[in-house]
């Protein structure tokens, strides 16, 4: 590359209200096409849109975990243009007064801070779905996505490379799903992000032509479609050629982008006032209870747990994975309270064992006071690792108290040092050849007659006592030979 | 006697109430009545006699029982931009013919749970644009007073209705004084209320922001039991006021004493009709027999209304009419082949030309390069005009202004030239403008014994005092009673005779 890349992306989240922006229909993907439809949503004559607080909540909790400055006075506007998938021919959405500007949110690049501004946060509905049909004559429209709620977040053009456009998405993706605002479910198209990408020499302060690659639905896609595309323009350029400002759809099959339409054919909006909507005057109450409501973010928690819990930095990332899961360990780790069990437990039990489950569940299915008190008994010595893993199996998906539990499976360990005594003598009696063994200098054996003595006892013994027992017991058996 | 069409609400509301007459016969005799002239005035698109009959039933029935309401039993009709369940819903356009929304406006269901008779679905200028209900794709309205002259627009059905005796009330919109000018053309009384009084959910919108619902009756009392009914706050329409009405019936003969009556110079300029200053400037002596004072008064940016008012209200009406494109309901052009030509040919054949106009003027308006020199400088001429007027409301309680700078004209006179037409809207559209509440009030008739009306103006919310004024002057001067109404009701009524107020009829 002989040019800076410069990008700057335009982010596309389903807000995870009930009910759609502007009317009661359910706002759930996936079911029988325009089954979630009603007259306001088809955009029927006479019939009123009615904004949905929880939207706006939605909105401008995004804006707060964002760092934008959240505007007192804001207000919707129509976006006038023909498509069939657009009921009422002009999208609802924000123009000059969105309800969030001028944040920023941090990325992670080669261990270093890096700051991506945010321009802008606006509130508008989503379109409905064209499927065209091949077999049927012409398209049928699905109109259950019409009216979904949807955020539009507009970065400052501050990303330097594919790599960090990425990150961003990331970042993006992991506040909306800690904040609950979106479930971020890419496959379903609840985030998609556009591209806009120019090349300029380095050192140069003016921007150059820029693209605007559309809906991209994955991380991969948006890097690689950056990539690609900054290789394009490249080109263009050592062969002497100009960019034009133009969309370009990006074909994920086939790896390239082709061009929609140049800046000339660029659609005129025609934007003004939505008439049927107040303005959205928004007071400080109103404001503050949102931001109360906005949980500790990821990057906060992981600086966190490495910092002030000694978790390394890798760990920390698994752990605030989601917010499930950091909740999960936080509430564990404070309940055992030893961080490092606590993290050793999730990442090598639950998450595993979410990994395992079929789905994308985001259920640990677990509480972190049963999973802390469970580690807790390991920890003190009052259950072996053993017991604590199949007492973490009996109570996951159940609200079965382990504390209870662990007395009606009888886990607790054994103490009796007659039983222990007993268990080892009779084990070195039966096992005249792994005595043999030891003798003959074989350190194995002690393993074996140990796990043989464990199961006897039932997984039950500390094995730190039973340990000591058989050493003292080989030793005594060496002793009285000699 | 007087026949059952001639009664106004209130009294027939006293028959139905004191078991005088059945709501039964009170909706055949008007059901007979429309069958009769309908094809004379054409103030009907769509007559609903099996969904009047079965409501008068109804309504007969919550009377027996005890559970009626002032308005029970009384017949009416809806303007046809207003949805009403299962019976068609036009605008009065091609666009929309056959169409039958699967919910009802707001007005609808209120009126209906009032027990009120639909009578049927009354003519408008397409899509409500229009003064003389003449760009109708069913035909235009004639004037009960005068079958050869307009009956003024939009609400040209709503207030021909009224005047012909083919419904004791009904509702109009008024966007930029569709309500107040056929009200002033038919001789009877229209009201624009404030906007958000009443709620616009189910009103087919033309310019969302200057829309509002209101009625039109013989008289000021049926207005006033008429807004009783319709305003209020509606949850679904979040312009509709979250305010708590006064009751307009309660103090409605307080009379005027002590009201103070401005007269804005702008509205008695150049190319008033001698005659419509005669009448209104008699209203006002009238006000002020009454104890009312008037004086001169001003609203300067008035003069720039109609500019303003066609961009703004075009500008909406772009975007609100893009919705019909052929792809869910309402016309679809069967001879598309892509999706282009589909918007194309179903649009070009659904709108009529005023309305295509409109269209084109509103998308220029607001395109790139031209939106700040027209829509935004629009916007800043209402902030203005509504500052003019709250200055105006400063030193008076109500403004009085004729409703027109004409009376009704003949049918075809100024369809060649829309500007003249536009330029009828002089004294209406500075109201919705501002979002106040207007009402009009026969005043007088002219030369050719064509009604004559009077304009008040009020604060926003005053509709009680608006009504107040209304009541002394039609007190005072009487009720207009157009020949059709006043007669048997045959159209062998010499066309163009002068019609006689109430004291001549008894006479
Ligand atoms: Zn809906």
């Amino acid at each position: 590359m002989n040019h800076e890349i410069v990008i700057g992306l335009e982010i596309h989240s389903e807000l995870r209200t009930r009910s759609k922006v502007f009317c009661g229909c359910a706002n759930e993907y996936g079911a029988e096409p325009n089954t979630r439809t009603c007259p306001v949503c088809l955009g029927m004559p006479g019939t009123l849109p009615v904004l949905n607080r929880q939207a706006v909540d939605f909105a401008v909790k995004a804006g707060l975990a964002m760092n934008c400055t959240i505007s007192g006075f804001s207000k919707m506007d129509r976006k006038n243009y023909f498509y069939p998938d657009m009921c009422k021919a002009y999208q609802i959405s924000q123009f000059d007064l969105p309800f969030c500007r001028d944040g920023y949110v941090d990325i992670e690049v080669d261990g270093q801070t890096k700051r991506i501004g945010i321009e802008r946060i606006h509130l508008e509905e989503d379109a409905g779905k064209l499927n065209h049909d091949p077999y049927a004559q012409g398209s049928l429209v699905d109109y259950n996505r019409c009216g979904v709620p949807l955020i539009e977040i507009v970065s400052r053009p501050d990303m330097r490379s594919p790599e960090e456009a990425r990150l961003f998405m990331e970042a993006v993706k992991e506040i909306l799903e800690y904040t609950g605002v979106s479930d971020c479910k890419m496959q379903e198209g609840s985030l998609r992000a556009d591209v806009n990408l120019s090349l300029r020499p380095f050192g140069q302060e003016k921007l150059g032509t820029r693209t605007e690659m559309k809906n991209l639905n994955s991380l991969r896609a948006v890097q690689r479609a950056a990539v690609t595309e900054a290789e394009r323009q490249e080109a263009l350029i050592t062969a002497g050629k100009t960019i034009t400002q133009e969309t370009r759809r990006w074909d994920d099959n086939k790896g390239e982008s082709f061009s929609m339409r140049s800046k000339e054919e660029a659609m005129d909006y025609r934007y003004f006032p939505e008439p049927d909507l107040v303005p959205v005057v928004m007071d400080e109450g109103w404001l503050a209870r949102i931001r109360e409501s906005i949980p500790e973010l990821p990057q906060a928690r992981r600086a966190k747990y490495v910092q002030e819990m000694g978790i390394p930095a890798y760990d920390a990332g698994l752990l605030t994975g989601t917010i499930q899961i950091a909740d999960l360990f936080e509430q564990a780790a404070m309940t055992c309270g030893n961080p490092k069990s606590a993290s050793n437990w999730i990442m090598g039990e639950i998450l595993r064992q979410m990994k395992e489950q079929e789905g994308d569940s985001l259920d640990p299915g677990i509480d972190g006071i049963r999973l802390g008190s469970i580690i807790g008994l390991v920890e003190r010595g009052e259950i072996t690792q053993a017991s604590g893993k199949k007492l973490l199996e009996a109570v996951m998906g159940t609200d079965a108290d382990p504390v209870v539990l662990v007395e009606r499976m009888n886990l607790r360990i054994q103490r009796d040092e007659g039983a222990v005594i007993d268990a080892v003598v009779l084990v070195m009696k039966n096992n005249p050849q792994a005595i043999a063994d030891f003798q003959a200098g074989k350190g194995k054996a002690v393993g074996f007659l140990m796990g043989q003595a464990m199961g006897l006892l039932k997984g039950k013994a500390d094995p730190g006592q039973v340990k000591s027992v058989l050493e003292a017991k080989l030793k005594e058996f060496d002793g009285g030979a000699s | 006697m007087k026949e059952l069409h001639e009664l106004p609400v209130h009294e027939l509301a006293g028959l139905l109430a004191d078991r005088k007459i059945g709501a039964r016969e009170v909706a055949q005799a008007h059901l007979d009545r429309i069958a009769l002239l309908q094809q004379d005035v054409n103030c009907y698109i769509s007559i609903t006699p099996e969904v009047a009959l079965g409501q008068a039933d109804a309504a007969q029935k919550r009377m027996d029982g005890g559970d009626a309401g002032p308005l029970t039993g009384i017949p009416m009709a809806f303007k046809d931009n207003m949805c009403t369940k299962g019976v068609q819903t036009s605008c009065a356009s091609r666009m929309l013919e056959g169409f039958v929304p699967p919910y009802n406006a707001t007005v609808v269901s209120t009126l209906q749970k009032a027990g009120t008779v639909m009578l049927g679905k009354l003519n408008m200028d397409e899509f409500a644009m229009g003064s003389t209900n003449e760009n109708s794709y069913f035909g235009p309205v004639r004037n009960p007073w005068n079958l050869e002259r307009v009956s003024g627009g939009s609400s040209g059905g709503s207030a021909a209705a009224v005047a012909a005796g083919l419904a004791p009330f009904a509702l109009g919109s008024d966007t930029g004084g569709s309500i107040r000018l056929p009200a002033s053309f038919c001789g009877v009384v229209g009201m624009k209320p404030t906007y958000g009084a009443v709620s616009r959910f189910g009103l087919v919108a033309f310019a969302s922001s200057l829309d509002q619902i209101g009625p039109l009756a013989s008289n000021v009392r049926d207005c006033a039991w008429v807004l009783d009914a319709i305003m209020g706050h509606d949850p679904m329409d979040s312009t509709s006021a979250p305010v708590k009405h006064e009751s307009c019936t309660a103090e409605l003969d307080a009379g005027v004493k002590g009201m103070s009556f401005g007269l804005a110079r702008e509205y008695f300029g150049e190319g008033l009709n001698g005659d419509i200053r005669k009448a209104v400037m008699k209203a006002v002596q009238v006000l002020e027999a009454q104890g009312a004072v008037s004086g001169e008064c001003s609203v300067p940016a008035a003069e720039f209304g109609i500019s303003a008012y066609y961009l703004l209200s075009s500008a909406e009406a772009s975007a609100n009419l893009a919705r019909y494109d052929g792809i869910r309901f309402g016309h679809r052009s069967a001879d598309a082949t892509d999706m282009k030509e589909l918007y194309r040919l179903t649009r070009g054949e659904g709108f009529g030309r005023e309305v295509k106009t409109r269209i084109l003027l509103g998308t220029y308006a607001l395109s790139s390069g031209y939106h700040d020199a027209l829509y935004v400088k629009a916007l800043k001429v209402r902030r203005m005009i509504h500052d003019d007027f709250i200055r105006a409301f400063e030193t008076h309680d109500i403004l009085v202004s004729p409703v027109s700078p004409t009376t009704a004209f003949r049918l075809g006179e100024k369809t060649a030239d829309p500007l003249q037409m536009y330029l009828g809207d002089v004294y209406t559209v500075a109201v919705n403008l501002a979002g106040l509440p207007a009402l009009v009030v026969p005043c007088g008739l002219d030369s050719d014994g064509m009604p004559i009306g009077v304009q008040l103006i009020g604060k926003p919310f005053s509709e009680k005092k608006l009504l107040q004024a209304g009541q002394a002057i039609e007190q005072a001067l009487g009720r207009f009673v157009s020949p059709m109404a006043a007669g048997t009701g045959s159209t062998a009524n010499p066309v163009g005779q002068c019609g006689k107020t109430e004291e001549e009829v008894r006479a």
